[in-house]
C-alpha cells in the first residue's frame, strides 16, 4: 500500500516536472516580415517596451524586414549581378524606408519623420539604438539573407544578432507568452 | 489615495518624461527605478496622457504599489512605491 502510494507520488513529481518545463517563459517573439518604415516602428516600440516590462524580447527579421538591419556605410564586394540588383531595388537601412501607406513619392515620409521630430517620438535609428541598450535579441533569417543576396559584412553592428532559421523562431516563439507577426 | 495625499507625498525619485512620446516614459521609469530602494517612492512627470494608463499596468506586472496620479495642466504626476 505504502509502495503504491510512493509510487504514484513519484509519477505525479514527474508529471509536474514535464509541465512545467513546457510552461511559456515571460518572453515577447516578434516577426518583422514587412519592411515598411510604420510597421517597423510599431514593431520596435513594443520590443523595448517589452523589456521595460521586464520580458526577454527576441526579435526575427524576415524577407522584405531584413532591410532594416542592413548598414548604409557599408558595400560589400564580390556579389553577382542578382544580388546587386536587388540591393540596388531595396531599402539601404532604416533611414531609407517607407510607409506602408501614403507615401507620395516620399512626401508622406518625410512629413512623418517630421512630425515625429516634433511630437518626440523617438526615430527608428533611436529606438534600434535603444533595444540594442535593452537587450532587444536580433535573429535574422540566413534563407531571406541569401535570397536578397545580402552579406553579413552589410548588416548593421548590434550587440545581440544572429543569424537563425525557422527552427529557431518556433522553439522560442514555443517558449513565449506572447508571439506577433508584423 | 486622495489627491491631498499624494501632494503632501515626498518622492525619493522623479522622472522626468515630459515632452517624451511613448515608450519614452515607460523606459525612462523602467531605467530610473533601479536607482530606487524597495519601500521607496518614485514620481514620474508625464505630457503623455497614455502614460497615465500605462504606468498602473506596469507597476502590476512588476509588484509595485501604484499610489495614483496628479493632473496639473497637462501634466501628469504619477507615484508609485516600490
Amino acid at each position: 500500500m505504502a509502495n503504491e502510494l510512493e509510487l504514484q507520488v513519484q509519477q505525479l513529481e514527474n508529471q509536474l516536472k514535464k509541465l512545467q518545463g513546457k510552461q511559456p517563459k515571460d518572453q515577447l517573439s516578434i516577426i518583422v516580415f514587412s519592411g515598411d518604415l510604420d510597421k517597423v516602428l510599431a514593431a520596435m516600440i513594443i520590443a523595448t517596451g517589452g523589456r521595460a516590462m521586464d520580458m526577454e524580447v527576441k526579435m526575427f527579421f524576415t524577407f522584405w524586414g531584413t532591410s532594416m538591419l542592413r548598414d548604409k556605410n557599408k558595400s560589400p564586394k564580390g556579389k553577382d549581378f542578382m544580388s546587386k540588383m536587388f540591393g540596388f531595388m531595396l531599402p539601404k537601412g532604416s533611414s531609407k524606408l517607407k510607409l506602408s501607406k501614403l507615401n507620395m513619392c516620399g512626401m508622406g515620409t518625410a512629413m512623418l519623420k517630421d512630425l515625429m521630430k516634433k511630437k518626440h517620438v523617438a526615430s527608428l535609428e533611436e529606438m534600434i539604438a535603444t533595444a540594442a541598450e535593452l537587450g532587444v535579441e536580433i535573429c535574422i533569417c540566413e534563407m531571406s539573407m541569401n535570397l536578397m543576396g545580402f552579406k553579413r559584412e552589410e548588416m548593421i553592428d548590434y550587440p545581440n544578432l544572429s543569424y537563425v532559421g525557422v527552427g529557431t523562431y518556433l522553439s522560442d516563439a514555443d517558449e513565449s507568452k506572447i508571439q506577433l507577426f508584423i | 489615495m486622495t489627491i491631498e495625499e499624494l501632494k503632501s507625498l515626498k518622492s525619493d525619485k522623479t522622472v522626468d518624461a515630459r515632452s517624451m512620446a511613448c515608450p519614452g516614459p515607460l523606459l525612462a521609469a523602467k531605467k530610473a527605478i533601479g536607482e530606487v530602494e524597495e519601500g521607496q517612492i518614485m514620481e514620474i512627470l508625464s505630457s503623455d496622457e497614455g502614460t497615465k494608463n500605462d504606468i498602473p499596468k506596469w507597476c502590476k506586472k512588476q509588484e509595485f504599489e501604484y499610489l495614483g496620479s496628479i493632473d496639473e495642466d497637462g501634466i501628469y504626476r504619477l507615484f508609485l512605491k516600490k
